[in-house]
């Protein structure tokens, strides 16, 4: 070894049991309070993310069934407009924010350093940090919602509803401060997942390797970065005309309520690309373990993932057809609406051909990840139909819509998660889960689901209109929503057997090896659940199927996960170079810190005060937030960070 | 084939390389959006409403012209700074990073007093809400730039840089001069096309 | 008549008039091919799954061995050039009957104004000359056959206008007007409702368009510009009196002093099927309802409860019944 300067020639051994002690001494978490508030292990923080997004999923569930109660037949009085109002924007703000993101943020989380061959993200205290704001800004608003001050103009918050005069409560307040502190857990989050991307790869890795959940997790970070701040200004716009008397979108004063609707939507429409794009990565990785065979066209479904995203920032205008936009301006986004489907026909049918050609085992992550390919065809043409802009004219703002977002949701979403819960739990928690048990929540989820929603198709070309807390009778619209409501009710009852078969597995289930499923990527090479510095030593990637090597025919040498370079001097992980993966620096990672958790806490306290109109209580959030970033970001000897460190 | 993996690599970040220059240029693009999202406001009442959604007087250029000099001017520094302590001229950092701040400073100054001068309030009109919506977030942003300059500034007098360790001081270099780029599409937009259309 | 065949007046399936049918028709194909689409993986998926799965199971999967699997790339080809294929033709189809419907066909149109309102909608036929104009609350009456043109606005929130037999949604929104136009070939009733969330009682906020052959649509609209009738009982007068007072800031009533503007125009009330956006009928029990007790019917709509006596009530609801 020799040490000049900065630099250090890493030392090369095989993993041996006394190297994975060492490496648990440097790694693991502090214990008590301290390691709880102040781990950065990415796996611990993708567990907090998966159960914390688990949890609102629950709550967005039992406002679901609530209205579906309510709509199961005409005239209904379990609840009040004003109740029933609140309901549909929680449950659509909790699903689409606080659930949707949160849960895929949560595998990725977990597994991109372990599909990477990596000790850990590039950020850890910034992944801490994006847990934190998340929890912190879910608790703000459903603060607000036990209150009684929901958001109560749906999850899309139109002005001038949204404004002031006609919605004088807290209501519309809790919502856009809250969305703003959530918007900085999903920045700082997809500023982590780019980087990790980037730079912390294994050697060999290139970037045709690499799991092509990472490329669905990627795009949606790019992605996040380029539009959130959309989202965070138009809710601060509308927060500042709300407290300040600002004139943005209040068309007395000359302001534009479309507007409102430009920003929200040139987010909102990238966002619902965000949600299902590492969730369609992760059918594409976990199916083919099953089919037993790579999946066919890795280079064309890896492309049509960034396509698809890259083509959702330009039909943004397609929730505002009924505007009275110029017609050019409509055939455009019209036109992109349309075209939009054929990356998703790549996956599609690069999924179909997979199972065609290969020798599918039937388990039930499978029957998830298969059925989930049905479930995206049937959200993705009620999609395309919803593209053209006469037919949209009419399907726009009735059920059919509404059958829509859940087809893409719940199947391109939800479906993969839950098949993904099914093909990981072993790794997190080295106990399978139960089989027979899964077969029963497979197949009550898959029928609930389409007794729900697939009548809803025929509820919207019936014309019934959305967002509507009661309807008469004589329209047509009763036994279809009865029928959707027992549908409503079976899937929970399927997803209730879910948290029934983790809550037992968890005790009682199967011991798992390593690698129960004999699947190919680097996650499975190390035991169940992983140490917690992942790999002993750093791989060296030499395909994208490591574990299936010996027996694909690879024209190029063995990924070694036996033997590599150490990196055990502190806390080390390894950084790459962007395309190739060649060895780059040895990066110094940080110890447990309460820093993010006190900065999260510093920013609660602003947000708290923006709220209540406490000027000194926000000031003070403020000065502790800038407080705690200084003590974060001093330079550190440990970390290399300043001259002279050690090597 | 363990030839690539045992040449030396350096240890922690250096100069550029390292996780936190990629962590500044995410920042860079996640906050520049937000710019291009403010000016798509200003552009879209511009092109929505009638030339009299602007105030009559156009914006005048005897403060604000001399005022974006001096931030150009204070990038220039923030950028010999930084050029001399890959030099190792740790007082020469110095003088460059605090320079650079203290013309922030009297850029914010300045603002403020255009801020007085101003007819109109942020409650009059569109025009007044987005003006200062925009002009106050490049603030910040600007306020944010010095005080890590400030700090930056601080920590090289510690000794903590020298011409291989300061990731530090070329990411607040980098912040700083994207702050200055945003500064004058901020200022093409305001001052400029008033006179254009 | 009413044009609810089958008990599903919202649909849009099924329309009428030369604005619907080129939708309806392109409504249609659309779904066809959706449908086909996804019998077509409905088929495939399960197909696949059972004609090629593996005697392993769970627990034993290494049984079944990996392989690389017959080359299949080129299915991806061929599936995404239909895909464009069908994506072409229905970009065609839109572009152009985006293109027909886009104006109205030959005919002199018939102008309304339709002013979205939490939780109502006031109508005004417009006319060159003043005496020609009047306002109505509601229900729209057209003649069949002739283009109407919608002017949209709002005096609140955003709110949309919506008649699924005849028209696409248009978005009535505060600030701006938005042009629409339909047209009804056949004679009968037709059910609209707001389909823009517009607050608590958004799901209240029906209308009702008639179409008429011309010479009763013109009835209609002579009767329409009459002033209200002279209460000829002590009672209608009482009522009338007490309109006046109670009712008269907010409602019109032509020919009384009545001549409030925030809410309908009631001078021919009796004329309309439906009061409150379509939430009661037009009948004593209906009035008595509604003025007795709005929050009931209701709830959080912008009329104030009267606390009127039986009797006052009963005299109000007379006179009201002779505003046809």
């Amino acid at each position: 070894m020799t040490a000049t300067g900065l630099e250090r020639t890493p030392e090369i051994k095989k993993v041996t049991p006394e190297l994975a002690r060492h490496m648990e001494e440097l790694w693991k978490t502090k214990p008590g309070l301290f390691g709880f508030l102040g781990t950065t292990d990415h796996k611990k923080i993708g567990i907090r993310y998966l159960v914390t997004a688990f949890a609102f999923l629950v709550a967005g569930g039992i406002e679901a069934l609530v209205m579906r109660v309510q709509l199961a037949q005409p005239n209904e009085h379990l609840v009040g407009p004003a109740a029933y109002n609140q309901l549909y924007s929680t449950h659509g703000m909790t699903m689409i924010f606080l659930y949707a993101l949160p849960i895929l943020s949560g595998f990725s989380n977990y597994l991109w350093p372990l599909l990477f061959g990596a000790r850990d993200m590039a950020f850890p205290r910034m992944n801490a940090l994006s847990y934190w704001i998340f929890l912190a800004s879910g608790v703000f608003m459903y603060v607000g919602v036990a209150m009684g001050a929901g958001p109560n103009d749906g999850w899309f918050n139109y002005v001038p509803y949204a404004s002031l005069p006609y919605n004088p409560g807290l209501n519309e307040d809790f919502y856009s401060l809250g969305m703003i502190f959530y918007g900085v857990s999903t920045t700082v989050g997809a500023v982590n997942f780019v980087v990790t991307f980037l730079k912390m790869r294994a050697p060999g890795m290139s970037v045709n390797r690499v799991p092509i959940f990472t490329w669905g997790t990627l795009t949606a970070s790019v992605a996040n970065l380029l539009v959130v701040p959309c989202v965070s200004l138009a809710f601060l716009m509308l927060w500042l005309e709300r407290q300040f008397g600002f004139h943005f979108f209040d068309p007395g004063a000359g302001g534009q309520p479309i507007l409102w609707q430009h920003l929200f939507w040139m987010f909102g429409h990238p966002w619902v690309y965000a949600i299902v794009l590492p969730a369609i990565g992760m059918v594409s990785d976990g199916l083919p373990v099953f089919c037993r065979r790579p999946i066919v066209g890795y280079t064309v479904v890896s492309l049509a993932t960034v396509a698809t995203m890259i083509l959702g920032f330009g039909v943004w205008v397609h929730h505002m057809f009924a505007d009275g936009l110029p017609s050019l301006a409509l055939s455009f986004f019209s036109g992109a609406s349309i075209i939009i489907v054929v990356p998703s026909a790549v996956s599609v049918i690069a999924w179909t051909a997979t199972i065609w050609t290969g020798r599918p085992v039937i388990t039930t992550a499978f029957l998830f990840f298969a059925s989930m390919i049905v479930l995206f065809v049937i959200g993705g043409v009620s999609g395309f139909m919803t593209g053209s802009v006469p037919v949209d004219w009419q399907l726009t703002d009735t059920y059919f819509v509404v059958a829509h977002i859940h087809y893409v949701l719940i199947g391109i979403n939800l479906f993969p998660v839950v098949g993904g819960i099914y093909f990981w739990f072993p790794k997190f928690t080295g106990r399978l889960l139960d089989e027979r048990l899964g077969r029963w929540n497979f197949w009550t989820m898959f029928i609930g689901f389409n007794l729900g929603f697939l009548p809803m198709h025929l509820s919207g070309l019936l014309g019934m209109p959305r967002r509507i807390y009661t309807y008469p009778a004589g329209m047509g619209w009763g036994w279809v929503n009865m029928v959707t409501s027992i549908g409503g009710f079976l899937f929970a009852i399927g997803v209730a057997l879910l948290l029934v078969n983790i809550v037992i597995s968890l005790r009682r289930g199967q011991v798992a090896g390593p690698n129960p499923w004999d699947a190919p990527t680097l996650e499975w090479s190390v035991s169940s659940p992983p140490p917690s510095y992942n790999f002993a030593v750093i791989p060296k990637v030499e395909s994208r199927h490591p574990l299936w090597e010996d027996r694909l025919e690879e024209i190029e040498g063995h990924t070694r996960v036996a033997e590599g370079p150490v990196l055990d001097h502190s806390k080390e992980a390894l950084t790459t170079t962007i395309l190739d993966a060649d060895p780059d620096l040895i990066m110094k990672m940080p110890e447990d810190n309460v820093a993010p958790f006190i900065l999260t806490c510093a920013m609660s306290l602003g947000f708290t005060g923006l709220l209540v109109h406490l000027w000194w209580m926000a000031a003070a959030g403020g000065v502790l937030s800038l407080v705690s970033l200084a003590v974060w970001l001093w330079p550190s000897r440990r970390l290399a960070q300043v001259s002279g460190a050690p090597l | 084939m363990t030839e690539v993996l045992a040449k030396p690599l350096p240890v922690g970040p250096y100069d550029r390389r390292g996780n936190s220059w990629w962590g500044v240029m995410c920042l860079i693009a996640t906050e520049g959006s937000l710019f291009a999202y403010l000016l798509f406001s200003y552009y879209y009442f511009d092109f929505q409403l009638p030339s009299s959604w602007r105030p009559d007087e156009h914006p005048k250029f005897l403060l604000s012209a001399p005022d974006s000099v001096i931030l150009l001017i204070s990038s220039v520094f923030v950028w010999l700074g930084e050029r001399a302590i890959k030099r190792g001229n740790r007082a020469g950092a110095s003088l460059g990073l605090f320079s650079g701040a203290a013309l922030g400073i009297i850029f914010i100054l300045v603002q403020f007093k255009e801020w007085a001068d101003k007819h109109f309030t942020p409650g009059s009109s569109p025009y007044g809400s987005i003006y200062f919506t925009t002009t106050g977030f490049h603030m910040a942003h600007v306020t944010a730039g010095v005080i890590a300059l400030l700090f930056v500034g601080v920590w090289n007098q510690l000794g903590y840089f020298d011409r291989e360790r300061h990731a530090a001081i070329a990411n607040a270099a980098i912040y700083w001069h994207f702050v200055d780029a945003v500064w004058v599409t901020i200022f093409f937009t305001f001052y400029i096309t008033p006179y254009l259309w | 008549m009413m044009h609810w065949a089958g008990g599903t007046p919202m649909t849009y399936l099924y329309g009428f008039g030369a604005k619907a049918y080129p939708v309806v028709w392109l409504t249609w194909a659309l779904l066809g091919l959706s449908i086909f689409v996804c019998l077509i993986f409905a088929i495939l998926v399960p197909w696949g799954v059972m004609a090629r799965k593996s005697r392993s199971v769970f627990g034993a999967i290494t049984t079944e061995p990996v392989s690389r699997g017959p080359h299949a790339v080129h299915w991806i080809t061929i599936g995404v050039a239909l895909t464009v294929v069908a994506l072409t033709a229905s970009v065609v189809g839109t572009v152009a009957v985006l293109a027909k419907v886009s104006h109205p066909g030959a005919g002199r149109p018939l102008t309304i104004e339709v002013t979205g309102e939490q939780w109502w909608w006031k109508v005004r036929y417009d006319s060159d000359s003043p005496d020609q104009m009047f306002w109505t609350a509601n229900e729209i009456h057209i003649p069949v056959g002739r283009p109407v043109r919608v002017k949209l606005m709002s005096s609140d929130v955003i709110h949309s206008f919506w008649f699924p037999a005849l028209t696409g949604k248009t978005d009535a929104i505060p600030g701006q007007t938005n042009v629409t136009w339909l047209e009804a070939d056949q004679a009968g009733r037709y059910r609209g409702q707001c389909t823009e969330y517009c607050g608590l009682q958004h799901a209240h906020m029906a209308m009702e368009l008639v179409a008429d052959p011309p010479a009763r649509f013109e009835a209609w609209r002579q009767g329409q510009l009459r002033n209200a009738a002279e209460p000829a009982t002590p009672q209608a007068m009482h009522g009338q009196a007490i309109l006046v007072k109670s009712c008269g800031a907010c409602h019109t009533v032509r020919g009384t002093l009545a001549g409030g503007t925030t809410a309908p125009d009631l001078t021919h009330v009796m004329s309309r099927r439906t009061i409150a956006a379509g939430v009661l009928p037009t009948t004593s029990a209906g009035l008595s309802a509604w003025i007795a007790n709005p929050q009931a019917v209701k709830p959080g709509t912008k009329m104030p409860t009267l606390y009127l006596s039986g009797p006052e009530l009963t005299d109000l609801r007379t006179y009201m019944e002779t505003l046809r």
